[in-house]
């Protein structure tokens, strides 16, 4: 990482602004937490429906996490090592869940998998259907969280170099072996973080699952879309299972970031 | 070394930024200024909240009003209506509020934000919306019963969802929903992407839709009737141009405008 030059020099009126940032970061969770109807919050998120929709969303976002991997790790080794033309483009596209509203990808994906869409109608014809189904819900998952394991693991990828690799190869190590044995262990970290990052996202994943897969209890109605049903009656739930998302979220997030900062002095070892 | 001016600058971004949230805080307020001649209801600013389902009739009626009553402004507002109940009582600016059932208008009420009584202006039902197509052959509500029939509905804690149920019972005929969506126009989106072979929604989404899905009436509809009422918000500072916009809504042009869109008169 970066040596710290011994410079601390940040003028006064930085902190001033940087607290009002943070303020517009914890006050509405603060705000939350004081509307919390407490003496009902153990009822209100053990309730049948919370139940299915904390369950769902906790099993597909751990499917969407192994296939973020399983997708996500190779496109990371092809955009941070390989040369092809197109590689940059490509690398946008990768990027582009990041900046685009979920309903727009709920809209492209629906017109995909669809019944009507691109890949859909052949895919009735194998006799796959996707629509308002648990697979819908886990494939727009991973459409909004592949790219946070795409650009963990490659910033990991670039930052870590290829000299290891070099000697691997040198000493007569077949491609696959140098990736093995020598570089997936040396982004072991970033990819942690980038798969629990991707976790965290899919477990907030809801506009694409509203337009693409749909609102059936367990079997589509994730945790997000039963707090959003919710709030049309029961104010008091939706807070309540607002918190369960935010504390897990909260693990989740608090979960990466120390790995990446305890795993920090090992990428610099020479 | 130390430039004397640095606490000024410091003053000044953070006086901007206090000024921008403001600016961000009221960003909902109508502008004040309004220039309203307390008293005269011929002139001045409102705004109406709105239920969704009422977009293009209550557009079209704010207009003619305009109209009307030159030197107004009706801005209008439309979301779901248990969401306008909950903005108006965390003290979002309306002055009327036109909701899609008597359950929101009721909650509102209870709050003590409803000035005088509410009134009700229209009544909406519920019909059957397939594909133009009509992949599964839906002529009845039974049909919808079918195995194999993808059929899309409100979830019961929504007015739709409230009115399907009650058609439900009426018909003795329950529904395995593929999807229960939490508003209306997400039946709709599902149904008109073909991704659901039907979708119960109110016959004025089926007329708006226009023919991107074909309209399937069924008579036990009439069992779950929806009224949609209105009322001067409490809060209201121009309760007399609040008062005129409602009796625009429910003079005989408004009905006639309600009526073309799928409505009927309670």
């Amino acid at each position: 990482m970066i040596k710290r030059s011994g410079y601390y020099g940040i003028p006064r009126w930085i902190y001033v602004i940087a607290a009002v940032g943070g303020l517009l970061m914890v006050l509405p969770l603060v705000a939350m937490l004081l509307r919390v109807n407490w003496p009902q919050f153990i009822p209100l998120i053990t309730s049948d429906s919370s139940i299915a929709a904390l369950g769902l969303s906790l099993r597909t976002s751990a499917a969407s996490t192994v296939l973020c991997i399983v997708l996500g790790v190779p496109l990371a080794l092809v955009l941070a090592r390989g040369e092809f033309p197109g590689q940059r483009l490509l690398r946008s596209f990768v990027l582009l869940p990041l900046v685009l509203p979920p309903v727009v990808g709920g809209l492209a994906l629906l017109y995909t998998f669809g019944r009507q869409g691109l890949l859909g109608k052949s895919l009735e014809l194998a006799g796959i259907q996707i629509a308002f189904s648990t697979a819908a819900v886990v494939l727009a998952q991973t459409f909004v969280a592949l790219p946070f394991l795409v650009v963990s693991l490659e910033g990991a990828l670039r930052s870590a170099g290829s000299r290891y690799e070099a000697v691997a190869a040198t000493l007569g190590a077949r491609p696959t072996t140098v990736l093995r044995r020598v570089t997936l262990p040396l982004v072991l970290p970033g990819l942690a973080s980038g798969a629990v990052l991707s976790f965290a996202r899919s477990l907030g994943e809801f506009g694409a699952t509203l337009t693409f897969a749909g609102s059936l209890e367990g079997i589509t109605r994730t945790l997000p879309l039963e707090i959003y049903l919710q709030r049309e009656t029961d104010a008091d739930a939706a807070v309540a299972l607002s918190l369960v998302l935010v504390v897990v979220a909260v693990a989740v997030v608090g979960l990466s970031y120390g790995r990446r900062r305890s795993s920090a002095p090992a990428e610099v070892q020479p | 070394m130390r430039i004397t001016r640095k606490p000024f600058a410091t003053v000044l971004v953070v006086g901007a930024l206090a000024v921008s949230l403001g600016a961000c805080a009221s960003g909902t307020t109508r502008p004040s200024t309004g220039s309203a001649s307390p008293g005269s209801s011929t002139s001045g600013e409102i705004t109406v909240f709105a239920a969704a389902s009422l977009k293009t009739t209550f557009t079209q009626l704010a207009k003619d009003f305009e109209v009307q009553h030159p030197g107004t402004k009706v801005t209008l507002s439309f979301a779901g209506s248990s969401d306008l109940v909950t903005q108006i009582t965390q003290g979002a600016p309306a002055d009327v509020f036109a909701s899609a059932d008597t359950k929101n208008m009721s909650k509102l009420a209870d709050q003590g934000l409803v000035d005088g009584t509410a009134t009700n202006f229209a009544t909406n039902v519920l019909e059957i919306a397939v594909p133009p197509a009509n992949p599964a052959s839906i002529s009845s509500f039974a049909d919808l019963a079918k195995s194999g029939v993808k059929v899309v509905t409100c979830a019961s804690q929504v007015p739709c969802g409230a009115a399907t149920e009650a058609a439900e019972k009426a018909a003795g005929t329950m529904l395995k929903p593929v999807s229960e969506e939490s508003s209306v126009t997400d039946v709709l989106g599902k149904v008109t992407s073909g991704e659901a072979d039907a979708g119960l929604v109110y016959v004025t989404d089926v007329k708006a839709a226009g023919d991107k899905v074909k309209g399937i009436p069924f008579p036990e509809s009439e069992k779950a009737v929806n009224t949609y009422p209105i009322a001067t918000v409490g809060t209201s500072k121009n309760k007399e141009l609040a008062a005129a916009f409602i009796a625009n809504v429910t003079s005989e042009a408004g009905k006639k405008v309600l009526r073309d869109a799928g409505f009927g008169t309670p």
